[in-house]
C-alpha cells in the first residue's frame, strides 16, 4: 500500500514559458524514448513540483495508512495473524522511508514533508480517514485496499522519474505478499462461521464507497492532466485504473459469496468496461479537505508521535552525541 | 529430566517474550523516527516468533496448543516478569527496558545453548543470532543518547532508575532452581544476574549514565508466580479480543 489515485489540482502550464525551450524539448524527447530522469538531470520546475507532491502524498499515505491497520496488531487473532500483520504494517512504514528518500532527491527534506503533513498542507490517501471497527475492516484493507494500490503502483512504476520507479519496484514486490496475506484472511472469514462471514460483509458495505473514491475523481470531473501524462508522471487516468481494479477483483469478491453494495455494478460486455453507481464526489471532496470521520484523529496521532520523538531527533544532531560504531 | 522444571523455565521465557513483543509492537506507527518504528517492529516480530517456538516445545511436552495457551489464559496464569508488561510510556522508558531485558535475554539464550534438553539447546543456537541484533541496537542507542543532550541523558537516567527494580525481578529464582542446575538444564538465575550486571556496566561506562546501586534496590518480584501489576490483564483482554469472539473458529 498505500498510494492510491493522486489528487492533482488544475495545472497551470504558464510556468513552462520560463523554461529554456531547447532543454525542455530535449527533456520531453528523453521521456518519449522511455529514458528515466535522474536527480541531477535537468528538469522543468513544474515536473519537479508535481513529482514532489505525488511522492510525498504517497509517503504520507504509507505512514498514515499504518495507523488503521496498526491498531489491530495487538488484537490479531492467533500467532499466525499477529506475526504476519506486524510484518505487513512494518513494510508500510518501510515504504514511507523509501518514498521520503525518493522525494528528498528532488530537494525537499523529510522534516519539511512531515511538517506539511501535520499542518494539513499536504494530503494523503483519503481512504485512511475512515475507521476500522472490526478485524474484518483490517482484513478488507490488507486485501482490497492493497490490491487497489498495487494496480495503481504497477502503472506508476513505468513512469519517468528513476528514484520513484525504483522505489515502486521494491514496494510492489512486498505488496504482492500483503495481497496474499489479506486474501488469505478474507478466505478464512468467508469460509468460517456465520458471524465471521457477517463481519466481512459488513466491512465490505462500509468500505466499498471509500474504495471507489480511492482511485481518484472520475475523469469527467478531474483536473486536466495531459501534460503530466506526457511527462509520465501520471500513467493512467483514474477511471482506467478503477476499471482495471474492478476487472481483477470483483469476480474474486463474488467468488467468495459476498455482495458488493452497488446494485448497478456490472460489466458491459460490449465496451469491456464496468458500470457502477457514480461515487459521491462531494463526500470525497469534503473528506479530503479535512472533514472525514478520522482526519483529526489520524493527524493528531502523527503530531503526538512527532512531538514525543523530538528530543530523540535533537539528541542525534547534538555534537556531544559521538558516532557509535556498531560492532556488526 | 524433571519435566515440571523445564516447563516452568519454558513458560517464563515464552511469556516474557510474548508480552514484551506485544508491547514493542505498540510502537508501530508511533516511533520517534521511521527507522525506530521499523526497528521496534522487527524486534517485536522476533520476540513473538521466539515465544511461539517455546510454546511449541511446551505443546510437545503435553501442554495445550500455542494459540490456546497464549490467547486464553488470564493474568494469574502468566509467568512473565513484571518489567515486560509495563506500558510503553515514552521512548526513553521503552529503550531502557529493551536494553535491560535484551541484555539478560541474550545471555540466557547463550547459556541455554548448552542445555541438556536438546530441543531447547537447538532453539537457543538459532535464537542467539537474532538476539545479537537486539543487543547491538540497544547498546548503540544507549551509548548515543546516554551522552548526547542534557534532556536525553536525564530522561535515560530517570528511566534507568525507575526500571532497575523491575529488571532485577527478571532473575526471580524458580522453585526448581536446584533441579535445573543439577540436571544441566540451566545454570541458574544467580549466575545469569551476575553476567547481566557486568554486561550492562560495560555498556554504561562510557556514557554519562550512572548505574543504580543494585545492592540497595529491592527487586520487584512475583511475576514468575502469576502476581502481576494491574497492567497485564488489560493487555491480555486486548490481545484476545478477536480470538475470544469464537475461540473454536479459525481466523
Amino acid at each position: 500500500m498505500y498510494g492510491g489515485g493522486n489528487t492533482f489540482e488544475g495545472i497551470k502550464n504558464d510556468g513552462l514559458a520560463q523554461e529554456n525551450p531547447e532543454k525542455l524539448a530535449a527533456f520531453e524527447a528523453r521521456i518519449a524514448r522511455g529514458e528515466k530522469i535522474e536527480p541531477t538531470d535537468w528538469m522543468p520546475q513544474l515536473y519537479r513540483k508535481q513529482l514532489i507532491r505525488m511522492i510525498e502524498q504517497h509517503a504520507h499515505s504509507e505512514i498514515i495508512g499504518a495507523l488503521p491497520e496498526g491498531t489491530w496488531i495487538t488484537r490479531a487473532p492467533g500467532f499466525k495473524r499477529k506475526m504476519a500483520l506486524m510484518a505487513k504494517v512494518q513494510d508500510e512504514v518501510g515504504h514511507a522511508q523509501l518514498l521520503y528518500s525518493a522525494a528528498e532527491t528532488l530537494g525537499k527534506s523529510r522534516e519539511q514533508m512531515i511538517d506539511d503533513l501535520i499542518t494539513g498542507k499536504s494530503k494523503y490517501s483519503n481512504i485512511f480517514n475512515y475507521p476500522t471497527f472490526t478485524w474484518a475492516d483490517c482484513c478488507f484493507i490488507s486485501w482490497l485496499v492493497d490490491a487497489g494500490a498495487i494496480v495503481n503502483q504497477l502503472a506508476n512504476a513505468k513512469g519517468s522519474y528513476g528514484p520513484y520507479c525504483r522505489a515502486l519496484d521494491r514496494i510492489c514486490a512486498e505488496e504482492s505478499f500483503h495481497l496474499k496475506y489479506g486474501h488469505h484472511c478474507v478466505i478464512y472469514l468467508a469460509t468460517g462461521t456465520a458471524k465471521q462471514r457477517a463481519m466481512f460483509q459488513e466491512a465490505l458495505n462500509r468500505w466499498w464507497p471509500p474504495l471507489m473514491h480511492f482511485f481518484g475523481p472520475s475523469d469527467k470531473i478531474s483536473a486536466h492532466t495531459e501534460i503530466l501524462m506526457r511527462w509520465k508522471v501520471k500513467m493512467s487516468s483514474n477511471d482506467d485504473i478503477r476499471n482495471q481494479f474492478l476487472d481483477m477483483y470483483v469476480p474474486k469478491i463474488w467468488e467468495l459469496g459476498f455482495t458488493i453494495p452497488d446494485a448497478n455494478l456490472k460489466k458491459n460486455e460490449e465496451t469491456g468496461k464496468w458500470e457502477y453507481t457514480e461515487p459521491d464526489w462531494e463526500e470525497f471532496k469534503r473528506v479530503i479537505n479535512g472533514d472525514g470521520p478520522c482526519n483529526k484523529e489520524r493527524l493528531e496521532v502523527r503530531r503526538i508521535a512527532e512531538e514525543r520523538g523530538r528530543w530523540v531527533r535533537e539528541a542525534l544532531k547534538s555534537p556531544e552525541s559521538a558516532y557509535v560504531m556498531p560492532l556488526a | 529430566m524433571n519435566n515440571e522444571a523445564i516447563k516452568e523455565l519454558l513458560y517464563k521465557m515464552a511469556d516474557d517474550l510474548l508480552i514484551l513483543g506485544h508491547r514493542n509492537s505498540e510502537w508501530t506507527g508511533m516511533g520517534p523516527l521511521l527507522e525506530e518504528d521499523i526497528a521496534f517492529s522487527s524486534m517485536a516480530q522476533d520476540k513473538v516468533g521466539q515465544s511461539l517456538a517455546l510454546y511449541q516445545l511446551l505443546h510437545q511436552l503435553g501442554e495445550q496448543d500455542p494459540d490456546t495457551v497464549a490467547f486464553t489464559r488470564n493474568a494469574g496464569q502468566f509467568h512473565n516478569a513484571i518489567i515486560t508488561e509495563l506500558p510503553n510510556a515514552e521512548y526513553d522508558f521503552s529503550l531502557v527496558r529493551h536494553f535491560l531485558f535484551d541484555t539478560a535475554d541474550a545471555l540466557r539464550w547463550q547459556m541455554l545453548t548448552r542445555c541438556a534438553y536438546t530441543p531447547l539447546a537447538q532453539l537457543a543456537a538459532k535464537v542467539r543470532g537474532e538476539l545479537r541484533y537486539h543487543t547491538l541496537h540497544a547498546n548503540t542507542w544507549i551509548k548515543k543518547l546516554g551522552s548526547a543532550t542534557d534532556e536525553s541523558v536525564s530522561r535515560l537516567q530517570h528511566s534507568l532508575d525507575e526500571l532497575m527494580p523491575y529488571a532485577l525481578g527478571l532473575f526471580e529464582p524458580s522453585p526448581y532452581e536446584a533441579d535445573l542446575i543439577a540436571d544441566g538444564l540451566f545454570q541458574g538465575e544467580a549466575v545469569l544476574q551476575q553476567r547481566w550486571l557486568a554486561a550492562i556496566e560495560s555498556v554504561l561506562a562510557p556514557t554519562h549514565l550512572q548505574l543504580p546501586d543494585v545492592v540497595l534496590i529491592a527487586p520487584v518480584v512475583g511475576g514468575r508466580q502469576g502476581q502481576h501489576s494491574p497492567h497485564l490483564q488489560p493487555l491480555l483482554d486486548e490481545m484476545s479480543e478477536v480470538f475470544k469472539i469464537d475461540p473454536a473458529a479459525e481466523w
